[in-house]
């Protein structure tokens, strides 16, 4: 039996088609896409008039917190954030407790997303033994049981000679390495954007420089050893322009910028809302701008939520105690329709592309596209929806988000992957 | 009703006024007595403090509040309990307002978040100290016909200063012009014009020469001594031979110029004792005003500044207009808002109390600080 989605608006990134027609999943993959597939007698029915189906959107970076923080969140809860969100895969970062930096707990991974999962889950792992930046981690086998990225997300790995000889293992067994990009004797103490309104606030700062040395040590270092360079969280405009000038040179570096980045500055620090503090922070408005121009000409690749949960009581501190992060699988898709694609500064086929197709294409998967035989991941969008932004309500274990309260249009209301329903909201009609 | 104090930034210039008027008020000997009996003042210190602890206490006591310290080395703090949870409990033990010092920026803006009784900054990492940015007003204030067109040259670590910082707002919406004096290391970053009601009101510069040039106000801040070990300056000495305000580098200034200091000093790094306890020194009377500011908070803060007999000057303005009655009226239906004597017209300060101060000045100007 299989799930028949009618008469939707088909969007589809990878190819750039954007027509009316009906999609047919079964067996997990998708099995026809027409424009008009009779229902048959065996399939269950979507009626998908006045919503877009695209791709289930990728997310190239969450931290899912288990093991070992799992008061957070955990594989099934963020999973679960996630399909509410209109993703349907996930990659966890590895700085867990203990860190994803042996099989053993790649395997972990695998199968609590296996048995409690609600979406797919594919696990990064460290670039260095205990993400401590000190001995290579076991990448040759990090990568065959299945690790789809390297990295020490959290930490730049300060030491150069260390980094290089993870690039040239990387591009042996055929995986990005994905930095933080911090340099941490320069960004030591801070806890905000170094600029007006840390002077005004009175926080440290973390400079924009902090993370621009290391994006351009990387990239040298890229050049040099072949292996393929993905720069996590976008910051600054000083990091857009390097970036783009190693493409220019033909450099394998791609990049990712995360919604709160695109859509907020250190302004909105203002009040001491520990939930408006994260790693990279938000920086100046003259940096945003060269975010959303960076999007726009294909500097920045990807959008990823960095998706971090601390817990209300982790959060209700002093700024400077409180832990760096925000939640963002929820809220990513709507808020970027809103404040993006509504305004007309990113068209909605360049929005899904970025939120699924290009990072598909960066971690080397299946998905992210909609064609015959392709995974059974789908997206149904209301464009239309409004809501607000009520943390509660939040499928996630955890609260942190910048954008409580906002007053969104555009939300992702049924999420399938694998050809099964993983997310669905009351008002969508499944017809038995 | 209470209100918070915070920071001078988030104050209007009429509430700033309202509150030198105030302290003014108490400075020329207004008693205070029984004005806050039957209220509980709580003091919370994160940091060690003479000045500022002490003059809270004093101002309370004055007013007939009962005062009780929390003392952070002896109560749960030690036992690991949250400064959420401390503050909570301080309200719940029936604080009507809570004086807090704390090493990290924006502690007291949270704790106002979650309480309903007032909250008062003392001091809170490198954001503000609303208080001592008060009584420098103040101190300048009764030795200026006016604040309005003064030059203030702030000296030394302005970027880690809180009082900097409130001295910054401060000064800035009152009309003053401000330099920033200090080695590269310790400026903050350029600064936009739109934070400061005029242009061009707030200036950098790394020469002490430059920046006292026609200065009417000197402020010599505080040097920590870890700026070193993190290399901020390569030395104490460094930065002394550069930087310090002493009786020679002073003369950069005009020859009536003001000094202050916050407190606690460095003598010999940001400040030698020919300057500190010389004749422009203004730095004991800076203390000494520094309880009848905090009773003036005090008072404001939980929404009693009204119920005083009015200060002086605005008695002789609604003299001077022969309309008391209106001003009574303004004061019953909108305290917070109603139009008070502008420094900056020469309206506000008699010449009266300046004469008392100066023989205060004399009197307590040459003794060494504690």
């Amino acid at each position: 039996m299989g799930l028949l989605i009618r008469g939707g608006r088909v969007i589809d990134p990878a190819t750039g088609v954007d027509r009316e027609a009906d999609v047919l999943l079964a067996e997990g993959r998708i099995a026809a896409i027409d424009a008009s597939i009779s229902p048959g007698g065996h399939h269950r029915v979507i009626d998908a008039h006045n919503l877009l189906v695209a791709p289930g959107l990728v997310d190239m970076h969450v931290h899912l917190r288990d093991p070992g923080q799992t008061h957070k969140e955990d594989i099934a809860s963020g999973t679960a954030a996630a399909v509410q969100g209109g993703f349907t895969t996930v990659a966890c970062m590895p700085n867990t407790i203990p860190p994803i930096d042996h099989p053993t707990v790649v395997e972990y991974v695998q199968r609590r997303a296996a048995s409690t999962g609600a979406c797919r889950v594919l696990p990064i792992a460290t670039i260095t033994k205990g993400r401590l930046g000190e001995e290579l981690a076991p990448i040759p086998t990090l990568a065959a049981s299945g690790a789809v990225a390297l990295s020490d997300d959290g930490d730049a790995v300060k030491d150069a000679g260390l980094l290089r000889r993870a690039m040239r293992y990387a591009r042996q067994v055929g995986l990005p390495v994905i930095e933080h990009s911090e340099d941490a004797t320069l960004s030591h103490g801070g806890a905000m954007h170094e600029g007006t309104w840390s002077v005004v606030l009175g926080l440290r700062g973390i400079p924009a420089v902090s993370e621009e040395a290391i994006v351009a040590r990387d990239i040298v270092l890229a050049e040099d050893t072949g292996a393929r360079l993905h720069v996590a969280h976008v910051s600054t405009a000083g990091s857009v322009a390097l970036i783009r000038e190693a493409k220019r040179r033909g450099v394998g570096v791609t990049a990712e910028v995360t919604p709160h980045h695109l859509l907020l500055t250190d302004e909105a620090v203002g009040g001491y809302n520990t939930d408006t503090k994260m790693n990279p922070p938000l920086r100046g408005e003259a940096d945003r701008a060269a975010l959303v121009e960076g999007l726009l000409d294909g500097t920045i690749d990807a959008i990823a939520t960095d998706h971090a949960p601390h817990t209300p009581e982790e959060k209700r501190v002093e700024f400077d105690s409180a832990p760096f992060g925000v939640v963002g699988l929820e809220t990513a898709l709507s808020v970027l329709l809103t404040r993006l694609v509504r305004p007309g500064l990113l068209s909605l086929m360049e929005v899904l592309r970025r939120l699924s197709t290009t990072p598909a294409a960066i971690l080397g998967l299946a998905g992210g596209r909609l064609e015959l035989d392709a995974p059974g991941d789908l997206v149904l969008i209301d464009l239309d929806r409004r809501w607000t932004v009520d943390p509660a309500m939040f499928a996630s274990k955890s609260r942190n988000t910048p954008f409580a309260g906002w007053e969104l249009q555009g939300k992702a209301v049924m999420t399938i992957v694998g050809g099964e329903v993983k997310y669905s909201d009351v008002s969508v009609e499944v017809n038995a | 009703m209470s209100r918070h104090l915070l920071g001078l930034r988030d104050l209007s210039v009429t509430q700033i006024q309202h509150l030198l008027d105030l302290a003014q008020s108490y400075a020329d000997g207004e008693r205070p007595a029984g004005i806050l009996a039957g209220r509980t003042l709580m003091t919370l210190f994160y940091e060690p403090s003479t000045r500022t602890e002490i003059s809270f206490e004093l101002a309370a006591k004055r007013a007939g509040a009962e005062v009780v310290r929390c003392d952070v080395d002896r109560s749960s703090v030690k036992k690991g309990e949250s400064f959420v949870d401390t503050v909570q409990t301080l309200e719940a033990l029936g604080a009507d307002a809570i004086v807090i010092r704390h090493p990290m920026a924006g502690a007291p803006t949270l704790a106002s978040q979650l309480v309903r009784c007032a909250v008062i900054n003392a001091g809170d990492g490198m954001h503000e100290h609303p208080t001592q940015g008060l009584l420098d007003l103040l101190t300048v204030s009764q030795r200026r016909e006016r604040i309005a067109g003064l030059k203030v040259a702030l000296v030394g670590d302005v970027l880690h200063s809180r009082v900097a910082r409130s001295a910054l707002w401060g000064f800035t919406k009152l009309g003053a012009s401000l330099t920033l004096v200090g080695p590269p290391t310790l400026l903050p970053p350029l600064l936009p014009s739109s934070l400061f009601p005029l242009p061009s009101q707030v200036t950098m510069t790394s020469s002490l020469e430059e920046g006292l040039q026609d200065a009417d106000v000197v402020m010599a801040l505080r040097m920590q001594l870890e700026r070193q070990q993190h290399g901020y300056v390569p030395s104490l000495a460094e930065y002394a031979r550069y930087y310090a305000v002493t009786a020679r580098t002073l003369a950069y200034a005009r020859p009536d110029a003001l000094l202050l200091h916050p407190g606690p000093m460095n003598l010999g790094v940001e400040i030698t004792a020919d300057a500190a306890y010389g004749a422009r020194s203004v730095i004991q009377t800076q203390v000494a005003n520094g309880v009848a500011v905090r009773l003036a908070v005090l008072l404001w803060a939980l929404d009693i500044d009204e119920q005083r007999e009015p200060p002086r000057s605005l008695r002789e303005l609604g003299a001077e207009r022969g309309n008391a009655g209106a001003r009574e009226r303004e004061v019953a239906e909108i305290p917070a808002t109603r139009p008070l004597p502008v420094i900056a017209s020469g309206a506000s300060r008699s010449g009266g109390p300046r004469g008392d101060l100066m023989n205060n000045e004399i009197a307590t100007g040459l003794r060494p600080s504690q």
